[in-house]
This record gives C-alpha cells, structure tokens and sequence, in this order.
C-alpha cells in the first residue's frame, strides 16, 4: 500500500495509452432478448481522456449498452476490446478489476451504510488484507484501512461532501445520493467512468454542479467518461463527442456540432417516421 | 447534558475509526465490564449464574452469529438451531475422541464443523434471496435434526439418545459437567463471548464486513465494485454457522449440561431470530439487547409478578409473563421496526443534541 504522505492521484493505471488512443472498442455488437432486439450491430469507440455522450430517445438501447460494456449482459454478437483485449463475455466483478466503474440511472447506493462507507466500498478492489489479518484489525490490515481512508477523504473534498461523511445515504436528498455515487464510481480510480443519466431528476443549480463534477474528474484525473444524458444543453456542453442510438442502430457519431445537423438524429428526436 | 462529544477532537483517521469514538462510551463500556468481571460473579448466586446470565452470554453470542448473516449479508436464514447443534455434537464427539485435549481447543474447533456445513446450506442462497432462501434453511434445519436423532454415532450410541458433558478442567478448575461451579463457567463463557464479539466487530468495521452490507443492500452495484457475491455469501455463511456452532458448543457445555436432540429443534432457530430482529438486525450490541429481552425478561416477570403481590400461582404467572412479553415485542416493533439498537442510537443521538432538538 502507499505510504501515509502519498500524493493525491486518482489517475488510472499506466496503461500506455496516450489521450486520443482508443481505450475501449464496440465492434459491431447485438443484443436480444428472445425476439426483442435491443442492440443491433452497433460499432463505436471511446478515446482516452474524452468525454463521450450516448444519447438516444427512450428505449433506444443506452442502458443497455453500458450494461453490455461493463459484463452485466453478454452480447450475442460483436467483440469489446477494452485497452487493446478484445472480449466477448465477462462478469462485472472482472470489469471492474479491469477498471470500468459504473454509476446508475436509478441511485443504487448501500442504503444501510452511511456516505463514508459507501465510498469505502468502491475500494474493495485496492484492499487486500486477508480474513485473519481482517479479524485482529491490527498492523497491515488496520494501515491498509487508514490508507484507502485517506484516498476516500480526498474524494469527500473533491465532492465538497464533508459535512454528510457520517449520515446514512439513505437520509440524504437526491442530488446529494447522486454525488455520492459519483464518489463511489471515484474510488475505484477507473480508467473509463461510466455515467448511467448522473443528471436525471435534479434541478439547474444541482446539474451545474454535476457538471462541475464531471469536468473536473475529466480534467484533473484524467479520467475517461461516457456518459447517457437527456438534457440536451448539457451533453452539448461538455462532451467531446456524442453518439446517437434509436431502436437498438446508431444512427450518428461525431463532435456535438456534426450530431446536432444529423438529418436522422433531429428525426429522431422530432418522431418523424423512420 | 453529560453525554457529548463537544472537545473531543480527532485527530487521526486511526482515532476516527475506533470502536468506541466518543469517551463517554468507552467510560460505559469500561463501567459494563468492570461489572461483568468484578460485581456479578461475586454478587450473583448459582441460580442466577447458571439459568440467567450464562444462557444470556452464549445466546446472545448464537444472535450475533446469526446476525452476521440476516442482519449484515442480508441472507434470511431459520437454521441456526441446526447449526448450533452441529457445533455442540462436533464438539461433543471431538472430546470423546480426544478426550486430552482441553474443552477449550475442542469448542472453538467444533464451529468449524458448523462453518462446513454451513457452506454446504450456503450455495442456494447463490441462486435464491429472501423467504425462498429462508425456506431452504428451513430444510437445513430439518436434516440436521434428523441427523441427531438418527444418527447414533453422534451420541455415542446413548440408549436415550442425549448427551452428557463429562467434567472437564481449564488451568485445574473444572469447568464443564454437572461438578463445575456457576463462577468457572460464567469466566469461560464471558472470556469467549468478549472474545468473539470483539473479532466480529473488527470483521465487520473492515473490508469483509462492507462486503457482506454491499450484498445485503444493492448485490447489483456490490458487483460492479468488484465483490464476488460467491464469496462474499459464502464467508457469511461460514463465520456466522462458526459463531452458531461455537454458541451450540457453549449452549450444551457451559448450560444444559446434557442435551437431547430436540434442544436444537425449530423452536431454537426461532427464537433467536426473534432475538435478532427485536434487538435490532445488523447490530452487535443489539444482538444482547434482544437476547436480553428474550431471555431474561420473562424470568425477572416470572420472579417479579408474585412479588409484586400478583399471586396467582405458577402456572397463571408463567402465561402472564409470555403474554406480557409478546404483547412488549409488539409495542417495541412498532416503536422502532429497526429494533432496539435503533432506539438506544436515537437515545444516544437525542442525547448529544440535547438541549436542542437536533444539531
């Protein structure tokens, strides 16, 4: 484990990668349930360092696509390649080893436990200390606990989440569950963020703050992010580039500008029969 | 008022993350188990000993095994009767076969008996959650009591199929058997109890601990952090049917002193369920709270109702006091469905404001 006065990085691992190489590749990749069709031959790619929107009217696959991406629904067809290893099949706990972190649509936090611990959870994969050593919770095990405490700290600053460390996540306002989560995805020092609707159902002041957040995480991390979004205004705002889905087919890719004069993205969105 | 953490400042992770973080606790802590180690062995009779506090120590120990399981991985479990008496027969057979080795040795191993089988009654719980889950414990429990009346090897072929603990001695003094004083005994049982509580607590603060609460409130997100949910299950399944077996261990040796299999029947699981669910689940000091409630309410009513002037035989005292209890466990739930813990926290809380309403 790192030494206490370890600098503050949540950088992900040095993979070799420069900012522009493309760390995670869809190739052509459907998804059925039965007869529901819910990805079709889907391609696209996700560079390092960029913040990448899917966006898509309802029920156009989003979802469904981050839940392919991080192992909870294996595809029928299509490869994954995640930094240069191309899979087809992988278990979410892999994933996550892999460095995928992942925030919900609907708030999935550890509603039992209070902000600190939630985030403390998303080190699991950073904690090591075996279950005699767990057990005295002396020495190594109670140094490895203190440590991952001091990383999760700097995550509660980062969020300006202080003042709530020690509340039941299950008592807090939904804005405030929101960017708990976001801390939690955090700990995991990810190489690729996913951001599952971060903005849904808060107000103009609290998606200002989202987007802060976002941002920022971009920015001083380094860190990768895809993200679903429906405000449109936000997506446009802070994404680098922006792939549009309906009924399960991509019908655009590219910078905010090149998706917004899509003919097949306005129809889209507009109902226009197609 | 004198309960507040005003001043006392932390100054390290190390001091923030303690047990007990606010020095009023430590002071009540300190104060509960001088009493424990210097008053009650010198106060309490034989009677008092045997049937009340030392039952109280092991069942409560038997609720905390079963609240690592329901109460923080959140895998609903009536077994734990089975699961105690596979402890107290593992334990059993260990002394008869070793009969040198101290009782000691024998009862902390004969849990990991219980922790095997526990596993073994685990794996459903992989594929099935809540009362589904409860119903295959259900069978657990079922087959293991099948297993202590028809298997005869495991009461070493006793012709009235119950065990007899034979005395045996830790440091000379006798400790277990019908001879054992109720101070040896209450010394052993404190020691292990303390022990384990101490263990389970450290378990549970750290990684493991977070593990099983990240199963128990969302198993979805506790994959994506990386939790196994097979381990994460199973571990739960193993440590809390260790502490079971342990307490079953306990339950015949340090207690009853001779068992029969239907000690270890339904009835058992039941009743520490309840003890979990009124002390409040995912609570180690809850678990002595409902073990408490449980097991020693209705004995002080059954002492107390004729004292205070209710004399209306035994019998009648004896319903009395099971319809006083049942119509308390009512009342509390509905005070507090999260148990006593909760409200003892809220007190705590309410205590730290005071004066004010909240902080």
């Amino acid at each position: 484990m790192n030494s206490p006065a370890a600098h503050f990085s949540l950088h992900g691992r040095d993979d070799g990668l420069n900012p522009g190489d493309v760390l995670l590749d869809v190739r052509n990749v459907s998804l059925a349930f039965g007869g529901v069709k819910a990805i079709t031959d889907i391609s696209f790619d996700i560079r390092k360092g960029e913040i990448r929107a899917i966006i898509g009217p309802n029920g156009a696959g989003k979802t469904s696509m981050l839940n392919v991406i991080n192992g909870f629904y294996h595809p029928q067809q299509g490869t994954i390649s995640f930094r240069g290893e191309a899979r087809r099949r992988m278990q979410p706990h892999a994933a996550a080893a892999s460095g995928i972190a992942r925030t919900f649509q609907n708030v999935a936090l550890f509603k039992g436990m209070s902000t600190l611990d939630n985030i403390m959870s998303g080190r699991t994969l950073k904690m090591h200390r075996n279950f005699f050593w767990q057990l005295l919770h002396v020495g190594p095990a109670r140094d490895e606990e203190i440590a991952n405490r001091r990383k999760v700290e700097e995550i509660i600053d980062f969020l300006e989440i202080q003042h709530i460390r020690k509340t039941p996540v299950g008592k807090l306002p939904y804005g405030l569950q929101k960017r708990v989560e976001l801390g939690r995805a955090l700990a995991m020092e990810p190489d690729l963020l996913l951001l599952d609707e971060p903005m849904a159902g808060m107000n103009l002041e609290e998606k200002e703050d989202m987007s802060r957040f976002i941002l920022d995480v971009n920015d001083q991390f380094g860190t990768t992010i895809a993200l679903i979004e429906h405000d449109m205004g936000v997506v446009m705002d802070i994404s680098d580039r922006v792939v549009v889905l309906d009924y399960g087919r991509k019908i655009g890719d590219g910078t905010p500008d090149e998706v917004k004069n899509n003919r097949d993205v306005i129809d889209a969105y507009l109902g226009v029969p197609h | 008022m004198f309960y507040r953490e005003t001043g006392q400042f932390k100054t390290s992770y190390t001091a923030d993350q303690q047990i007990f973080p606010i020095r009023q606790d430590r002071i009540g802590v300190a104060i509960i188990l001088a009493v424990a180690l210097l008053v009650v062995p010198f106060v309490a009779n034989e009677f008092v000993l045997s049937a009340i506090v030392i039952p109280f120590l092991v069942l409560a120990l038997a609720t905390i095994g079963l609240n690592i399981l329901t109460g923080y991985a959140g895998q609903l479990s009536l077994g734990t009767g089975g699961f105690m008496g596979v402890g107290a027969y593992a334990c059993y057979k260990l002394v008869t076969i070793f009969p040198d080795v101290n009782v000691i040795i024998h009862i902390l191993l004969s849990g990991f008996f219980a922790a095997a089988v526990g596993v073994v009654f685990g794996l459903p719980s992989l594929r099935i959650k809540g009362l589904y889950l409860a119903v295959t414990t259900l069978a657990a429990q079922f087959f293991l009591e099948w297993c202590f009346i028809r298997i005869p090897w495991l009461y070493n072929y006793n012709p009235s199929a119950a065990i007899e603990v034979p005395g045996k001695t830790l440091f000379g003094v006798l400790i277990t058997g019908p001879a054992a004083s109720g101070v040896a005994r209450y010394f052993v049982v404190l020691a292990i109890v303390i022990g384990m509580t101490l263990l389970m607590k450290n378990l549970i603060r750290g990684r493991i601990g977070r593990q099983w609460m990240m199963i128990r409130d969302m198993d979805i997100a506790a994959e994506l952090m990386g939790v196994r949910p097979l381990i994460a299950k199973l571990s739960a399944f193993a440590v809390s049917s260790y502490i079971c077996g342990v307490a079953g261990a306990m339950f015949v040796f340090f207690y009853l002193g001779a068992s029969e299999p239907a000690v270890f029947s339904i009835t058992l699981s039941f009743q520490i369920l309840f003890m979990a669910i009124i002390g409040g689940l995912g609570s180690l000091v809850g678990s002595f709270f409902g073990a408490a409630f449980i097991w020693i309410l209705p004995i002080l009513l059954r002492v107390w109702l004729p004292a205070m002037g209710f004399d209306i035989g035994a019998e009648a005292i004896f319903q009395m006091a099971q319809i006083i209890i049942g119509a308390l466990i009512i009342f509390f739930l509905i005070v507090e469905p999260h148990g006593l813990a909760r409200l003892w926290a809220i007190g705590k809380e309410k205590l730290r404001v005071w004066p004010f309403p909240y902080a």
